[in-house]
């Protein structure tokens, strides 16, 4: 039993950073139909922004933790608003492929041009410790293990999902958003900005990859190296697919879904664990085809 | 607009060819001879191939100094030729074809990788080119062909030392393994511990996986699992990035037993990363920094001098192998692949992780050092010989 | 010249022998310092570029004729990769010592790892095939790495040792006729009345469903089909190399083919042997360019889609791959 609610709780905790980096694959998906790979590594970009903005933050504001993911998130905004303008836009109207396969060459891009020398370099890098671990007593003897910075992991993220809910369905230009979600060529037709609403979905996604990213560096202490986006972004692009991809609230679900099926099929068997979790998403899509929240629209001639 | 894109593109491919058809020069009376290097230079690997490149230009330099080898009574010295193989065999593989092809090099240090090295092997056998590989410990590496060398252990022996170690010394009955399945190296030293450690009498209560160590950063729900069996002793047969996050995730669920690894371990940011987690765990290595005999102390000087960071395994071993190659070049007196191959065969080369001789199946037969992390330092314990 | 256009196979053939007699003098007549133009390596990288076309042009027989979106075909790879090593190295012990006995034997290998991939496309693309756009890709991409789990954890296959050994049947030649042969087939299916339900499946399904073509049935084919070149080109590649490891075929591979598809363009077939064509040799002329290399690989990437949107050919053919409509009429008339 005990053991059971801690593989729980584990898959909650990474559940909780998949989330964050679901939100941005699903929201661009939604507006622009785009499956936007770079994400990963603006997710990678976010993780490397604490390791290098910490040390200034905490002398300058003496707490550490909020300072940089404030600005991560900031910085990461930017940066996916820059790749859309000089990427993305171009191909807008043309081939939704081509656009993915640009999407492949600015991930690829970003991931080599921040293993060069000078920039972030290849190496192993210790992240710094934003806040001090510490496990939280609990009663009872199920032996249960809940560290502070599990809590911070659930805590930021379900705090950046409540704003960011708030912002998509009350203020203008979240609605905005869901309308050209909805219907492109309408909205445009209603004067809605097209590309006022594309531009802050670019960045509204990649802030919540940065703050994922930050959430990273504090749960794992480490940043392998520039390419370390690519697998929590697989995952987390997976997860925003399962829940249904372009619904919100269904991204966080295929995350959390994602990181406790993966939890679980380690502890069943770790020789297996990263296949059974494939197993277990080719099995829902095949019995919901457009993911667990997604609509099934059905063609019209 | 479409112009310009297609001359700067012709531009970037004619420079590039440009640079890449540029000739070593030769000198009347000396001559120049190409060696290569094959190395993860971009890619998650990078940090690997940094390091053994860095170990291999060192030696290469050394050598040149030292007035290179005399070839049929012309001073030749080398200049060394990098490749880059971004972890993937078949890169590694026209890596290799280039060196040999367009390079003519006299024989090749690398790859880091078992898998890239085996995809290199059969090029360089077919070919009659020397190859050593620093750090590859797959046992089938060199049984590709007489031309195949290795400068470290093969999985089973360092396994093996840490299992008798762990069971005699440190006198624990039960122990958890946890290791990559990705990676044939992690999975070697792995089975090898299990075999040795039961052939002992102890008994290996878990014996638990994770995929690919650089894609993989949470091992909270295997060591889950693994504290539900309440070994005595944690084996992490891993790089020293991931060996460190498994012990700061295990330490902070409470998993507080003595922990061991492999030559993997070997690296300042094993401390750097693991902190207080780390202290106290021991692992089999090649050399010990903290060896008193003046070439270790000499070596680690003069890298650090030189890159500004102390030098891990990887660039020892790559030092090594580099060493190995070009002083057998020197003895055989000769370009030729087969008087290189013929001369390291017979070799006894004093390196920095110890003395090599090779047995028939060219792996180096040398002694282990076990080494322990105290107050964050690693300290030189003992020496294990074959 | 009636006889090329009305021949449209004898065309193909002719242009790859064509380049094949090109490619061998320069690989033999000793033009520079005393040695051939090409060396091992550049004839190494001509065999992989060669392997690399059939895999393109079958992704690109799902991806850019039948409008489907898979992103799994290095799973596929794998399969026939495996199998295939398995028959000639462990099972039968083949070595090129003796052609007469290893060619054959090879010849049949690779075809049974081409069959074994198709019959992996069967099991994948049956239940998945109904599913549209990215949730196919995801379904595809999770097939890959299921593919790529079960290989490294049977020991029987080598696990993450690789499997190593294979003798090395793969040269020139065999890549040659290895893809003129994968890309006859391919094209003149694709040109068959069945290529062009293809289309209408791709254009509208509904409309195809509406003709009476069972669209599931067509895709589930193209699918297995596409499956059983990307077996034999696994086959090829594993022969090439000697040595075959499980990473060789993770999802990044199957991205890769993907790049080079829509490089080329992702319907036309002329495009799908430009674009692996291009991008295999790319990277390794800009081997001097050191760590920049792939900085500026996927910058030139990036350029390419922004200037040439539909890929370097668009759905333009090279002449030798389909004569053009207008003439082909002037013939019949």
């Amino acid at each position: 039993m005990g053991q059971f609610l801690q593989q729980l709780i584990n898959g909650i905790q990474i559940g909780s950073i998949y989330a964050l980096i679901a939100l941005g694959y699903t929201m661009v998906y939604g507006i622009v139909r785009l499956i936007n790979f770079a994400h990963a590594d603006i997710f990678m970009v976010g993780a490397y922004m604490g390791f290098f903005l910490a040390p200034v933050m905490a002398r300058v504001f003496g707490g550490a933790f909020i300072p940089t993911i404030i600005a991560a998130m900031l910085i990461t905004g930017l940066l996916g608003f820059i790749m859309e303008k000089l990427a993305y836009r171009p191909l807008r109207y043309k081939s939704r492929l081509s656009a993915l396969i640009t999407a492949l060459g600015v991930s690829l891009f970003l991931e080599n041009f921040c293993a060069l020398p000078f920039v972030f370099t290849p190496a192993f890098r210790k992240f710094p410790d934003l806040i001090v671990a510490r496990n939280i007593p609990i009663p009872g003897n199920l032996g249960l293990n809940i560290s502070n910075v599990l809590l911070l992991d659930v805590g930021v993220s379900v705090i950046l999902m409540v704003l960011l809910f708030w912002f998509v369905n009350k203020t203008l230009i979240g609605k905005q958003m869901r309308a050209v979600a909805f219907d492109k060529p309408t909205a445009s037709l209603m004067g809605i900005n097209i590309d006022v609403v594309i531009s802050t979905a670019f960045i509204v996604g990649p802030a919540l990859a940065g703050a994922g990213g930050i959430l990273y560096g504090t749960t794992y202490g480490m940043l392998a190296s520039p390419f370390l986006g690519i697998w929590p972004g697989l995952k987390a692009f997976i997860a925003a697919v399962l829940g249904g991809i372009g619904n919100i609230p269904g991204a966080v679900l295929g995350a959390y879904i994602m990181g406790i099926s993966e939890a679980f099929a380690t502890s069943v068997n770790s020789n297996l664990g990263y296949g059974i979790a494939f197993a277990i998403l080719i099995g829902i899509l095949l019995v919901r085809p457009s993911g667990l929240l997604g609509k099934f629209m059905p063609e019209k001639v | 607009m479409r112009r310009l894109f297609a001359i700067i593109l012709v531009c970037a491919l004619v420079a590039s060819v440009g640079v890449g058809c540029k000739k070593a020069e030769v000198l009347p009376t000396e001559q120049v001879v190409n060696m290569g290097g094959i190395f993860p230079m971009t890619g998650g690997s990078a940090t690997f191939g940094t390091s053994s490149k860095q170990g291999v230009a060192m030696a290469v330099e050394e050598f040149n100094t030292a007035g290179g080898a005399m070839v049929g009574g012309v001073k030749t010295t080398i200049n060394y030729v990098n490749e880059d193989d971004t972890g993937a065999p078949e890169v590694g593989a026209s890596a290799a074809q280039k060196l040999i092809n367009q390079d003519k090099v006299i024989g090749i240090v690398g790859a880091v990788m078992s898998k890239v090295s085996l995809a290199v092997a059969p090029i360089c056998q077919a070919a009659g080119v020397p190859e050593i590989s620093p750090t590859s410990t797959n046992a089938t590496v060199t049984l590709v062909g007489d031309y195949i060398f290795r400068a470290c252990f093969i999985d089973p022996f360092q396994g093996t030392v840490m299992a008798n170690y762990a069971y005699n010394i440190l006198k624990v009955k039960t122990a958890a393994v946890l290791y990559d399945n990705g990676n044939d190296y992690n999975k070697g030293l792995a089975e090898f511990f299990k075999a040795g450690f039961e052939k002992n009498g102890g008994k290996v209560v878990a014996f638990e996986a994770f995929t690919d160590e650089d894609k993989t950063v949470d091992y909270k729900a295997q060591l889950t699992k693994i504290k539900a069996t309440n070994p005595e002793f944690l084996y992490l047969p891993n790089y020293y990035a991931s060996a460190a996050t498994i012990l700061k995730q295990a330490r902070a669920m409470g998993l507080n037993v003595p922990a061991g690894g492999g030559d993997g371990w070997d690296s300042p940011d094993l401390v750097k990363i693991g902190g207080a987690a780390v202290e106290g765990g021991v692992f089999s290595n090649h050399f010990s920094k903290d060896d008193k005999s003046p070439k270790v102390q000499d070596f680690v000087t003069k890298y650090t001098t030189k890159y500004g960071e102390a030098p891990d395994a990887l660039a020892a071993l790559a030092y090594d192998a580099a060493g190995l190659l070009l002083d057998a070049f020197k003895t055989a007196g000769s370009i030729k692949g087969s008087d290189i191959r013929d001369a390291m065969k017979n070799t006894t080369f004093s390196g920095i992780a110890g003395a090599y001789k090779f047995d028939a199946n060219r792996n180096p037969i040398k002694a282990a050092v076990i080494i322990k992390i105290v107050n964050g330092e690693q300290t030189y314990l003992t020496t294990v010989n074959p | 010249m009636t006889f090329f256009r009305t021949h449209r196979t004898a065309v193909t053939v002719i242009a790859f022998v064509l380049t094949y007699v090109v490619v061998k003098l320069l690989s033999v007549l000793p033009l520079v310092n005393g040695g051939p133009l090409l060396n091992g390596y550049y004839i190494q990288l001509i065999a992989l570029a060669g392997i690399n076309i059939v895999m393109t042009v079958s992704l690109g027989m799902v991806n850019g004729f039948t409008g489907q979106f898979s992103i799994g075909h290095a799973g596929f790879m794998a399969v026939g990769a495996y199998t295939s090593a398995m028959i000639t190295t462990v099972w039968l012990h083949t070595s090129v010592t003796n052609p007469w006995v290893g060619y054959p034997v090879f010849i049949l290998a690779i075809l049974a790892g081409g069959l074994l991939a198709a019959a992996a496309g069967y099991l994948v693309g049956t239940p998945s095939l109904r599913l549209k756009g990215d949730y196919l890709a995801i379904v595809t991409l999770s097939a890959n790495e299921l593919i790529r789990t079960v290989i490294r954890v049977t020991n029987a296959l080598g696990g993450p040792r690789g499997l190593g050994g294979i003798p090395k049947f793969t040269n020139l030649e065999v890549v040659f006729v290895f893809t003129i042969v994968s890309v006859v087939l391919m094209r003149n299916y694709l040109f068959s009345s069945h290529g062009r339900s293809m289309k209408a499946v791709r254009d509208s399904e509904i409309a195809a469903e509406a003709t009476g073509i069972n669209t599931t049935k067509q895709k589930v084919f193209v699918f297995v089909f596409s499956a059983f070149f990307a077996g034999v080109s696994g086959g090829v590649f594993a022969h090439l190399l000697q040595f075959i490891h499980p990473d060789n075929f993770s999802f990044v591979k199957s991205l890769e083919y993907l790049i080079y598809l829509y490089v080329g363009g992702s319907t036309s077939i002329s495009g799908a042997i430009v674009g692996p064509a291009v991008f295999t040799v790319l990277p390794e002329l800009m081997r001097a360019l050191q760590q920049w290399r792939m900085v500026i690989y996927p910058l030139i990437l990036v350029l390419t889609m922004i200037f040439r949107t539909e890929g370097i050919m668009g759905a333009r053919e090279f002449r030798f791959i389909l004569i053009p409509q207008r003439q082909r009429k002037e013939v019949s008339a």
